[in-house]
């Protein structure tokens, strides 16, 4: 995937850092915390955008609660805001503060808010 | 029987069609993703006439038209396959073929209607007046960039395998001619309004690949080459769309995939003229049908802002935030109006492209693709 791209190139670290700082900022990450609400917003609509609406699947793999449950929430957690290297999961912790991964790992591991 | 009541009785049986005097050739539908329902909009009024419910599961739904511009062929991520009356303003008839569609194409001669699935993968092929399922074309893995050219043939191009495959429905079976060499994951492709360039974004590689289609045997050509090199990647939080709006005055313009920019490439020789920088990931970049602009819409959490690019200059010319979760797009057909699906806002903006100004607001519930009958009569749409 293109985040953690196959070919070699070096990284120009400023650059990055400025980009996920307008990332988090644009995120409203740095703002008021987003509610439940806006939280079942965020995974329906925008993890949606690869896992389906309805989280069953699309591009990106089903990810209902009964799909997931085999991982530890631990693992999850760290699979969302670090992605998959050499798939099309992105990184989310530009986006993402601590208390809303853990609400999006409950939701997402019960199916139930 | 008097003349009078004759006449009234006639009125009456053709007002019973629903058809009465409604012409088709300036409606359109709008996806609206979270309730399975199409609102029915006339262009020329800028208003909602209407919705058409029970689609099923919409989100990422995509459609195509009958060649008269009655029906529509509405491919939803539910893998069903709904045909739409857009008079009657009802669904006429209604198919789960897959698992999990991503997208769809009619043919040429609009006898065929093609859907191409993430689950289980492959294309399946239907008779356009009955969705009778007539050819399953496994491929083994997801397929992507669904599009008609001529000759009642289909193209389109394989996540799992790097593959592109021209389908042939001329005689009465199926020719498949496999190419190879696409790349790794191909996420999606467009073709031009002549049928001759297919293009496939590449989300594994740092380039596209372009096939000239009226070669008899068209090969995998490498354009775009190196687009990143040296740069870091970006996240990509949704992926970009390609269409045949992407040739803009002799030139593409290609959304870069891990980069906010947008790339141009000159049509003929395929060598790059230029780049644009963005404001965000570029999810559409739009040409407006006279090519003179390219509307782009960006990914999460981007996605409140619009960039118009000057094609000449290659430089931004106008921004602005139309609203939260600006999903998609649509040109009037000579390119006077645009509509925009504001998705959080739960409207349609309608904007003038010549003075950028806002000409209405329709609501809509979490709208998302926006599709004017006129696509029945461009190829690849």
């Amino acid at each position: 995937m293109k985040f953690c791209k196959p070919w070699p190139s070096p990284v120009n670290r400023p650059l990055v850092l400025s980009l996920v700082a307008a990332l988090a900022t644009g995120a409203g990450a740095a703002e008021t915390p987003r509610d439940a609400e806006a939280l079942k917003h965020f995974v329906h609509q925008d993890c949606g955008s690869c896992h389906g609406l309805s989280l069953k699947g699309g591009l990106g793999p089903d990810i209902r609660a009964k799909a997931l449950e085999h991982y530890d929430p631990e693992v999850l957690r760290e699979v969302i805001l670090g992605g998959i290297p050499g798939t099309a999961m992105p990184p989310w912790r530009p986006l993402l503060t601590d208390p809303e991964i853990d609400w999006i790992v409950d939701y997402l591991m019960t199916g139930e808010e | 029987m008097t003349i009078r009541t004759t006449a009234a009785a006639l009125a009456l049986a053709l007002m019973g069609t629903g058809a009465f005097s409604q012409a088709t050739g300036d409606l359109g539908l709008v996806v609206e993703r979270a309730d399975g329902a199409l609102l029915v909009v006339d262009q020329s009024d800028r208003a909602s006439i209407g919705r058409i419910e029970g689609l099923g599961d919409l989100s990422h739904a995509s459609l195509v038209y009958s060649p008269d511009q009655r029906f529509a062929y509405v491919f939803g991520r539910d893998g069903g396959l709904t045909k739409v009356d857009i008079l009657e303003q009802k669904v006429v008839n209604r198919v789960i073929q897959g698992g999990n569609s991503i997208g769809g194409a009619i043919s040429d001669d609009g006898r065929f209607v093609a859907v191409s699935n993430y689950e289980p993968g492959g294309v399946k092929i239907f008779d356009a007046d009955t969705l009778d399922l007539l050819h399953d074309i496994p491929a083994e893995s997801k397929t992507v960039g669904l599009v008609d050219i001529p000759g009642t043939r289909f193209v389109f191009s394989l996540w799992d395998k790097g593959e592109t495959w021209i389908v042939d429905l001329s005689e009465a079976e199926p020719e498949i001619t496999k190419i190879e060499g696409t790349g790794t994951n191909p996420y999606d492709a467009l073709v031009t309004g002549d049928g001759r360039t297919y293009i496939a974004g590449l989300f594994g590689e740092d380039h596209l690949t372009a096939f000239d289609l009226w070669q008899d045997n068209p090969e995998a050509q490498a354009i775009l080459d190196g687009y990143s090199a040296g740069r870091e990647g970006l996240p990509v939080y949704k992926m970009p769309h390609l269409e045949g709006w992407a040739l803009a005055g002799g030139e593409f313009v290609l959304p870069a995939v891990g980069q906010h920019e947008v790339l141009w490439v000159d049509a003929k020789t395929f060598e790059q003229t230029g780049k644009t920088e963005t404001h965000g990931q570029p999810i559409f970049a739009m040409a407006r049908p006279d090519g003179r602009q390219v509307w782009v819409n960006f990914a999460h959490p981007l996605n409140d802002t619009i960039q118009v690019i000057d094609t000449v200059t290659k430089e931004i010319i106008h921004e602005f935030k139309p609203g939260p979760g600006v999903l998609h797009m649509e040109f009037t057909p000579r390119g006077r109006e645009v509509w925009m699906s504001v998705r959080d806002a739960d409207k349609i903006m309608v904007y003038d492209t010549q003075t950028f100004e806002k000409l209405r607001e329709i609501d809509a519930r979490s709208p998302s693709g926006i599709f004017f009958t006129a696509r029945a009569h461009k190829l690849g749409l």
